[in-house]
């Protein structure tokens, strides 16, 4: 082992200068060091800073940033004192980074082949002639399929898991000595995080990188870090080994954090993590987690704590790290848990045989071929119905058509074929535009980012007053009276009327969202994705709060995610989609426990839970298709366990297994 | 690809039609017509007015008249002027002619400057090359340009005496001979277009140059300029493609007060003349050639802003 390490942050502080003058710190004295061959995760919430230090280990700032202390040094190299010349020669060869977003990170512009070569061209010893081969080969080792037709494509003919790929490739090219990963999988689907960080993974055993690993999500930094470095408000909190920091957390903070995950293996609801962290720029006087540290004492509000190593090798800034084992734990039971006696057998929604098809009619192809009635529809043969005060989980990849089913319902999107059927009896009108007031009361919709769906010009007031004039008629002191109560309700206080959405943060703009929906007293809530947006400490939350709504009014949710967990965590019925068409539906421990469809069966393995010691089972490939199969069962292309010709040709039949699991395919019940 | 293209082009036409229909109803619903208008400083009778409208075949259906208009103009025939001598496409011919000269000075200077200002403002973003550019453009915009026009007159001709600043060239003379007489409104008019497509550009700079793929082109260790030139600018000048087409049109048909200041024969000012010498065949004819140019030079807008931008040209080339 060398003594100095390969990548060392000193001290660094980064700040800006605010417009009264003041120096804001976004980083403040941080430390961190990686060797060679040696991958570092680090954690933290949107804001705690953790991508700023990721660029600042290659000497890059955001517009208004700048360092004002400490040193970067790589390789021996100090970063911060180079000109900007020679950072460019570092960055991308010796020193690489995949971006969080690669679907923005490509240059819309030009093609995949003139990005890669442009690497090439800057950081690599090869004669121009030799380009094109080095290419193919850079497309092929990330597992790009067909990567002589890929190097002419442009980024946005790529799916987001290419995209993701082509940057892996990309930040390769230079044959980096250490990768810097900014959140490199987020957005992306299940099965294909998991690939993409089991290539991770190789890559940096292959080749003896230095990996900077900065994520949210402690399941993917469980699967690819040696190391932990938890961050708070600009400062890190915590370092240690991966196992002692995911299974064993000696900082309050990383404690609340990992209990704050939905897990697969719980049936509990994950624990809220009350409170936010810090502004930049907020004075903080003690520990600044100590509002929020069920722990802190008179201590750790006056006095600021220094990191202490513990016997065990932790690094910690914590007064109180030896009395975690004691920190009060109040998980609370998930409503349907105590609810199950009073549950209703009326029906709040049936979706009958629903086919949902974005093609439009072309009338000349219709009239050349009426028979073949066009190509397979998006969304076909569902038919699930929905009982009063239950949550229906959907679940499946993108393109599984569990957001068009939503569209359906609220009318954004008129089904081809079917009906949906309001209470089992009164089919709903198909667009939203042709129905009843009372039927659009009924229903109402969260979406999953509150930044689009609530208007930036309107007060916290003029957005809760639309459904309640809207609906109820109301004015004056009534509504002032309505609009408190509804804050209320979703734990926000009275002050935030007159707040416009971007003086909210993320958790209390999706909490106005969940005010508005329920200020219309609906029988549905159709949730897109509403947690998706957030960091896993509000998540929670929010999750707690709907569960909460939902045990006082009875309201019915049909609840879409491609969060495995979070779905089990707030479900009582999970149907599984794939390429829109229903592949699984039962109660939620059902679904995620053996017999399994083989296509929940592949999703399920590819869940990454916050522990070192669970490794993820990678049966299918993460291929995208892009349109189902005219004819059989719609996961043929990729199931593992296809029985033959029969998969081809027909639809799987529904098997019936217990009270309300149903599986769809060809394989006999007692074998799945 | 063939057929948004024909789909367009469609389209285009259509609109002409339309355009022309409702110019010469327009002219039709007017109270009087050429004839009361002719005839008018003579205290016309019944009788000269009758022989008049029959001279000039006005007694026939008005949608006659129009599909004799409309043929004659698809065909470059635009009929007489209301004097019933004058051939109005000899008349609008040159006319059109001199505000094409003009158009193309302006825009040979102003288009290039405006690309290149809104380059280094955007680039330059709050420094003092920015300063400075951005506040002249404001000046450029909101002096109303009758203002500009006579202070460059005054500083030019007038103080400097080194250029005309008044145009004295007949409207028939050839081209060459408008110089150096364009040179001043020519300045004046790259002046204000300029500043329009500077701002544009400048946004348009700014915000591609803070994007993620810049910013990804930068830790990948691309230098500096050839950031700028193969990652941001393509896709950073798009927008200006459109802002062009439209200032193109604008210089054809929309630039009178600049044409009476400097007693330019152009289109807009022959517009003028004829509308308070209510010679309405020559105000149809005007009012036709300016809306084609409209739709010409927006279509070409359209389909160069397809074709240079990879999403949509992909988009098109796979239907």
């Amino acid at each position: 082992m060398t003594t100095q390490p390969f990548i060392s942050i000193n001290g660094l502080s980064v700040g800006y200068t605010s417009r009264a003058g003041k120096i804001i710190r976004v980083l403040r004295n941080v430390s961190l060091e990686i060797s060679r061959g040696e991958s570092v995760g680090l954690v933290g919430e949107s804001g705690s800073g953790k991508s700023t230090l990721a660029l600042a280990a290659m000497g890059y700032f955001k517009r208004g940033l700048r360092p004002l202390c400490g040193d970067v040094h790589f390789d021996s190299v100090d970063i911060l004192a180079l000109d900007r010349d020679e950072l460019q020669a570092i960055r991308g060869g010796q020193l690489a980074l995949i971006p969080q977003n690669s679907g923005q990170s490509l240059t819309p512009t030009m093609r995949i082949g003139q990005q890669l070569t442009e690497a090439l061209r800057l950081h690599s010893n090869l004669e121009s002639g030799q380009f094109s081969d080095r290419v193919v080969e850079l497309l092929t080792q990330v597992r790009l399929p067909d990567p002589a037709k890929l190097v002419s494509r442009y980024p946005h003919e790529l799916s987001g898991g290419q995209q993701q790929r082509v940057a892996i490739a990309m930040a390769l090219a230079g044959e980096p000595d250490a990768l810097l990963l900014d959140e490199p999988t987020t957005g992306l689907d299940v099965t294909t995080q998991a690939h993409i960080l089991e290539l991770l993974r190789d890559l940096a055993r292959d080749r003896n990188m230095a990996m900077l690993y900065v994520s949210h999500d402690l399941g993917a930094i469980s699967r690819v870090c040696d190391r932990v470095v938890v961050m708070y408000a600009g400062e890190v909190v915590l370092t240690g080994s991966a196992r002692q920091v995911l299974l064993a957390p000696r900082h309050p903070y990383a404690h609340g954090l990992l209990n704050s995950i939905p897990r697969l293996d719980q049936t509990r609801m994950p624990i809220a993590l009350d409170g936010r962290p810090p502004m930049p720029g907020e004075a903080i006087t003690g520990c600044a987690f100590a509002d929020r540290c069920a722990l802190a004492d008179n201590k750790c509000l006056t006095e600021a704590p220094e990191m202490v190593g513990l016997s065990t090798g932790e690094l910690v800034r914590c007064f109180k790290s030896d009395m975690i084992d004691r920190m009060p734990v109040s998980s609370r039971q998930p409503s349907r848990l105590n609810r199950s006696d009073d549950k209703t057998d009326d029906t709040a929604l049936g979706l009958r045989d629903v086919a949902i098809s974005y093609a439009k009619d072309n009338w000349l192809q219709t009239f050349l071929s009426p028979a073949d009635g066009g190509p397979p529809a998006t969304v076909d043969n569902i038919r699930i119905s929905i009982n009063k005060g239950e949550t229906l989980g959907l679940v499946g990849e993108s393109g599984s058509g569990k957001s068009t089913i939503l569209k359906a319902i609220a009318g954004l999107i008129s089904p081809k074929r079917g009906h949906i059927m309001l209470h089992d009896q009164t089919p709903l009108t198909p667009r939203v535009e042709d129905r009843p007031a009372v039927n659009l009361r009924q229903i109402q919709m969260i979406f999953q980012n509150p930044d689009d769906s609530l208007n930036p010009r309107h007060t916290v007031a003029q957005i809760l007053a639309q459904p309640l004039q809207l609906y109820f008629g109301l004015s004056g002191d009534a509504l002032h009276q309505a609009s408190v109560s509804m804050l209320e309700r979703v734990r926000l206080g009275a002050h935030y009327l007159d707040r416009l959405p971007s003086q909210l943060s993320g958790g209390e703009k999706q909490r106005i969202a969940i005010a508005r929906a329920f200020a219309a007293e609906p029988e549905i809530v159709l949730c897109d994705e509403v947690t998706s947006a957030l960091d896993v400490s509000v998540q929670a939350a929010v999750l707690d709060l709907l569960d909460e709504l939902k045990t006082q009014q009875g309201t019915t949710y049909i609840f879409v995610s491609h969060d495995l967990a979070v779905v089990k965590a707030i479900s009582d019925r999970v149907a599984v989609l794939y390429q829109g068409r229903l592949c699984e539906i039962g109660p939620a421990e059902a679904v995620y426990t053996a017999p399994f469809h083989p296509y929940t069966d592949v999703l399920l393995g590819a869940v990454l839970e916050p522990d070192p010691d669970v490794a993820p089972k990678l049966i299918a490939d993460d291929v995208v298709e892009l349109s189902p199969p005219a004819r059989g069962c719609p996961f043929q292309r990729r199931c593992s366990r296809k029985l033959g010709a029969i998969c081809d040709s027909e639809m799987p039949p529904a098997r019936q297994l217990r009270a309300g699991h149903v599986i769809n395919c060809h394989i006999p019940a007692d074998e799945l | 690809m063939l057929s948004l293209l024909f789909r367009r082009i469609l389209l285009g036409l259509v609109t002409v039609c339309i355009v022309s229909l409702i110019i010469f109803a327009g002219v039709e619903i007017l109270p009087g017509d050429a004839c009361t208008q002719y005839l008018g400083e003579y205290q016309a009778d019944d009788e000269l007015l009758t022989q008049c409208r029959k001279d000039l075949d006005l007694n026939r259906p008005a949608f006659d008249r129009f599909a004799e208009w409309a043929g004659g103009a698809v065909t470059g025939n635009l009929g007489l002027a209301v004097d019933g001598k004058t051939k109005i496409s000899t008349i609008v011919g040159d006319r059109l002619q001199n505000s094409l000269l003009l158009a193309f000075c302006a825009m040979s200077v102003g288009v290039p400057l405006a690309l290149l200002l809104g380059v280094i403002t955007g680039l330059w973003r709050d420094r003092l090359p920015d300063l400075i550019a951005s506040t002249l453009a404001i000046f450029a915009m909101t002096i109303p340009e009758f203002v500009s026009a006579t202070l460059l007159i005054l500083v030019f001709s007038i103080w400097l005496g080194w250029l005309p600043g008044i145009v004295l060239t007949s409207a028939s003379a050839p081209a060459a001979e408008f110089f150096p007489e364009i040179l001043l409104p020519m300045i004046v008019l790259s002046l204000v277009m300029c500043a329009h497509i500077m701002r544009m550009v400048r946004s348009s700079v700014i915000e591609v140059m803070a994007s993620d793929y810049v910013q990804m082109a930068t830790l990948k260790g691309v230098p500096y300029w050839p950031t700028v030139f193969r990652h941001a600018l393509p896709s950073a000048l798009l927008p200006a493609i459109n802002v062009v087409a439209l200032t193109i049109a604008w210089l054809l048909g929309g630039v009178v007060v600049i044409e009476v200041v400097f007693n330019y024969p152009g289109l807009g000012r022959l517009m003028i003349d004829s509308i308070s010498d209510r010679d309405l065949p020559v105000v149809q004819s005007i009012a036709l050639i300016v809306a084609s140019v409209y739709v010409c030079v927006n279509l070409a807008a359209d389909l160069l802003t397809m074709l240079a931008n990879p999403k949509l040209r992909t988009m098109y080339m796979r239907k």
